[in-house]
């Protein structure tokens, strides 16, 4: 839903690199995406290559997204288990003092230039 | 053709929103202007609500609002027919959330006229607004009786990031399948430390509470 929102702070944050960088024009850019961020890979690359297009830097640059499996901790039995099948309720000990360890990322891994 | 470089980046996203939010909150501190970042579904009585508690407010501390939506001004104009005071309409451009950046233009351009509570009326969504912080002092959301007490279950980043969850239309109450003590247990296993506040916008029922709530905040804010 917010995807396109993301790929504007993704432009803003790959433009500064590549300043910094002195890079005229960026092929790939890498994400890191979590399974439980609530970024929908498909919508963001959609969305990408609208906005992507219309930058002299990003034209033709592919988004390319790893996806981070979304892991959950449990602070009663100190087990882990996999947070999209079993959700707050820990399938060990039935527990729900329990916290996302990692799966919540939108993050830029690196860029290809 | 030239050898592909990498160059790693490794950041959030949001790392320079939340850096935006965080300087914005330390600005509104000096000059001892609360933002309240008020979030809800559409439909979930918003503007009513605040068009009461503006009322209940207005002789007490001097408040402005910003209204934040993706499109018109039926809400800005609402306002401040009802209540008479500063009013501005935001618009996202098909956004569905507004960002630190945003929040920092629309105060720019409302008259806070010494304002001690701006008030600003997110889009209206539980998804995405609550990814964003906006660099408001809390964040509120009204959850209305209709929507259903499994909410808290079903958009646990919005309830976890609330400071004060206000549950509207409950004067619609007996018409709906809403357990009230339910949905109080939800909010709690998602954010123990979030204040809920049963009220009904449309017969004023709560509204004081929430209204002293917000005041004591304000208050707290400028003092500390």
């Amino acid at each position: 839903m917010h995807e396109l929102g993301i790929v504007f702070y993704i432009i803003r944050d790959v433009k500064q690199v590549a300043e910094e960088n002195h890079v005229g024009h960026v092929s790939t850019v890498v994400m890191n995406i979590g399974e439980v961020s609530t970024v929908i890979p498909e919508y963001l690359t959609d969305c990408w290559r609208w906005a992507a297009d219309r930058e002299e830097l990003l034209r033709g640059c592919e988004l390319r997204v790893l996806t981070i499996p979304a892991v959950t901790w449990c602070d009663d039995c100190k087990r882990e288990y996999g947070t999209v099948q079993y959700g707050k309720k820990c399938p060990h000990c039935g527990s729900e003092h329990t916290w996302l360890l990692r799966g919540n990322e939108v993050e830029i891994k690196e860029i290809e230039v | 053709m030239d050898p592909v470089k990498v160059i790693e980046i490794k950041k959030s996203v949001f790392a320079d929103n939340d850096r935006d939010a965080d300087e914005l909150r330390s600005e509104l501190k000096r000059r001892g202007v609360f933002l309240l970042n008020l979030m809800s579904s559409p439909g979930s009585g918003k503007t009513t609500t605040l068009i009461r508690t503006i009322n209940l407010l207005k002789d007490k501390i001097r408040v402005a609002v910003m209204e934040a939506d993706i499109d018109s001004d039926v809400d800005a104009v609402k306002i401040q027919a009802a209540t008479g005071i500063p009013s501005i309409q935001l618009h996202t451009g098909g956004m569905c959330h507004l960002d630190a950046e945003m929040t920092r233009q629309g105060l720019d351009n409302v008259d806070l006229g010494g304002a001690d509570l701006v008030i600003l009326e997110n889009v209206g969504n539980l998804v995405c607004p609550a990814e964003f912080d906006t660099g408001a002092v809390c964040n509120a959301m009204i959850l209305s009786v209709p929507e259903g007490d499994d909410k808290p279950l079903k958009y646990p980043l919005m309830f976890s990031i609330c400071d004060v969850v206000v549950i509207n239309k409950m004067d619609v109450q007996p018409y709906f399948d809403f357990d009230l003590e339910k949905c109080r247990e939800y909010i709690r296993m998602r954010n123990p430390k979030a204040r809920v506040i049963p009220i009904s916008a449309k017969t004023g029922e709560g509204v004081e509470q929430f209204a002293a709530w917000l005041l004591e905040a304000v208050n707290n804010w400028k003092q500390h």
